[in-house]
């Protein structure tokens, strides 16, 4: 999918391009923040299409790949136990921990079971009295709020068999690690829309302030991704650095209050570690004092797990822009979606597997038959 | 899983004490909780993520969009059986040009 021509509105994609190749001066390095804009920008050659001086970066912003090995080997503990039944997103089925995956702890007779939504977790908790059903509660602030109204309910209900397996992450913290790191090259940001749709904007403007870097909301469509580029692109070269929303047909400023009071009510801000980068301060969500009983870790004893992280996985480095998936040396090799080292290989929104599905095995040597609309941004990619 | 998905509301209902909706994202139906949009009426369209409507969104943006997700196999990401998709992730080749319609996965 390099071709313009594909783009919903190949016209309107044009037009936002020569802008873009209009404005920009020198080079400016951009991180998308959401691994579904990832996705968008691989499938659609976006950034081949972009002129050379535009850099994308791919951030963290793929929950699968950001849970902690240390998590996901105490979800396949807990799934491997008699009388669980462990409720998931089909996203963290093929999710190496150390040494296997939920998938293979279902082989192996554990009782797990994928649900479109939490409440289906819950459902099967009324359905199941004598069963404990734990709902592995991952993903970022569009994820948080279903999962907090899901132990809202249980709460409610007076469903004790109910319990919840927490890793939930917030962007802004990452944000202020990315810019923090002392490798940061990012210049500018395009947040996550569907993280804005719940949380706003309100959390974002002190952010750019103080580390004098754009951020604009930005949604998934490949228009919206130039739009999103355009935007930003037209800042740094003023030499500006504000908020803005490049996403209002989803975004609100105040987001969605109800969704929040929920998080507040059901969560607590808490220090969380992130797979492959570490620790980051206040980056992540835990049942507050109120709903602490329905706690996964508290109800089941899944401590001191022996984690072993393969040596040769780097999707440390690709989740904080620092390498792009196809420079690592096992990328395509001996890490592939059949036998992947790292979650950004399996997630459907990692950057190794966008590399890998959309045919960037072949990156630094550009095929002479991948036409694009402007070749030359092939050559000089900002990809590599 | 991060994917949100627009949909249009087909009816609305309190079912013990919640308030639910069926909403239709381009021909698969499915259970969603409005308690986030308890305002949100048949005939609107909203963003939906893991059945939860999350905002609303205007009916030509919606479709757009639902379009788009459909021509890129999104929609069969989203909702397709979970479990073939896993076993399917095996599958060695990168996907080809052409095929953008197809499960990748």
């Amino acid at each position: 999918m390099k071709y313009i021509d594909e783009f919903q509105d190949p016209e309107l994609a044009r037009r936002l391009l020569d802008e873009i190749r209009a404005t920009v001066t020198r080079p400016w390095a951009l991180m998308e923040v959401c691994g579904g804009q990832t996705h968008t920008i691989i499938r659609h050659g976006i950034d081949q299409l972009l002129p050379p001086e535009v850099e994308l970066i791919h951030g963290p912003g793929c929950p699968v790949c950001v849970t902690p090995l240390e998590v996901i080997d105490k979800a396949l503990e807990i799934a491997s136990r008699p009388g669980v039944i462990f409720c998931s997103f089909g996203d963290m089925l093929r999710v190496p921990g150390t040494g296997r995956d939920l998938f293979q702890v279902r082989g192996q007779g554990g009782d797990v079971r994928v649900v479109y939504s939490p409440l289906d977790a819950l459902r099967i908790a009324e359905q199941n009295p004598d069963r404990e059903v734990v709902f592995f509660g991952i993903g970022f602030e569009t994820t948080a709020p279903p999962n907090a109204m899901t132990v809202y309910q249980a709460r409610k209900l007076g469903i004790r068999n109910f319990s919840l397996l927490v890793s939930h992450v917030r962007v802004p913290p990452a944000i202020e690690a990315i810019m923090n790191s002392p490798d940061c090259r990012v210049q500018g940001f395009l947040a996550a829309g569907h993280v804005c749709s719940v949380m706003g904007t309100e959390e974002y403007p002190e952010l750019a302030e103080r580390h004098r870097v754009p951020i604009v909301v930005t949604g998934f469509e490949p228009l919206d991704i130039l739009e999103g580029v355009r935007r930003t692109v037209l800042q740094l070269e003023r030499g500006e650095h504000t908020v803005e929303n490049a996403y209002p047909r989803a975004v609100l400023p105040e987001g969605n209050p109800a969704a929040r009071a929920m998080l507040d009510d059901v969560f607590e801000v808490t220090d969380r570690a992130w797979r492959g980068i570490g620790v980051i301060p206040d980056s992540g969500w835990r049942l507050s004092e109120r709903y602490r009983e329905y706690d996964a870790e508290q109800r089941f004893s899944v401590e001191g797990i022996d984690t072993r992280e393969p040596a040769e996985c780097r999707s440390g480095e690709v989740l904080q822009g620092l390498l792009k998936p196809h420079e690592c040396e096992a990328f395509g090799t001996t890490c592939t979606p059949r036998s992947p080292l790292g979650a950004t290989m399996v997630s459907s929104e990692g950057a190794c597997a966008a590399y890998y599905l959309y045919r960037r095995l072949d990156l630094g040597t550009p095929s002479p038959k991948s036409p694009s609309v402007k070749s030359t941004a092939l050559e000089g990619s900002s990809v590599v | 899983m991060c994917l949100a998905v627009p949909g249009k509301v087909l009816d609305v209902e309190d079912r013990d004490g919640t308030r639910m909706a069926t909403v239709d994202f381009g021909g698969v139906v499915k259970e969603v909780c409005l308690e986030y949009l308890p305002d949100l009426k048949p005939g609107e369209y909203a963003i939906v993520h893991v059945g939860f409507a999350l905002q609303r969104l205007d009916e030509e943006s919606a479709r757009r969009t639902l379009e788009l997700f459909e021509t890129l196999g999104m929609l069969q990401e989203e909702f397709g059986d979970p479990w073939e998709a896993a076993e399917a992730t095996g599958n060695e080749r990168p996907a080809q040009d052409g095929l953008a319609g197809e499960v990748t996965r």
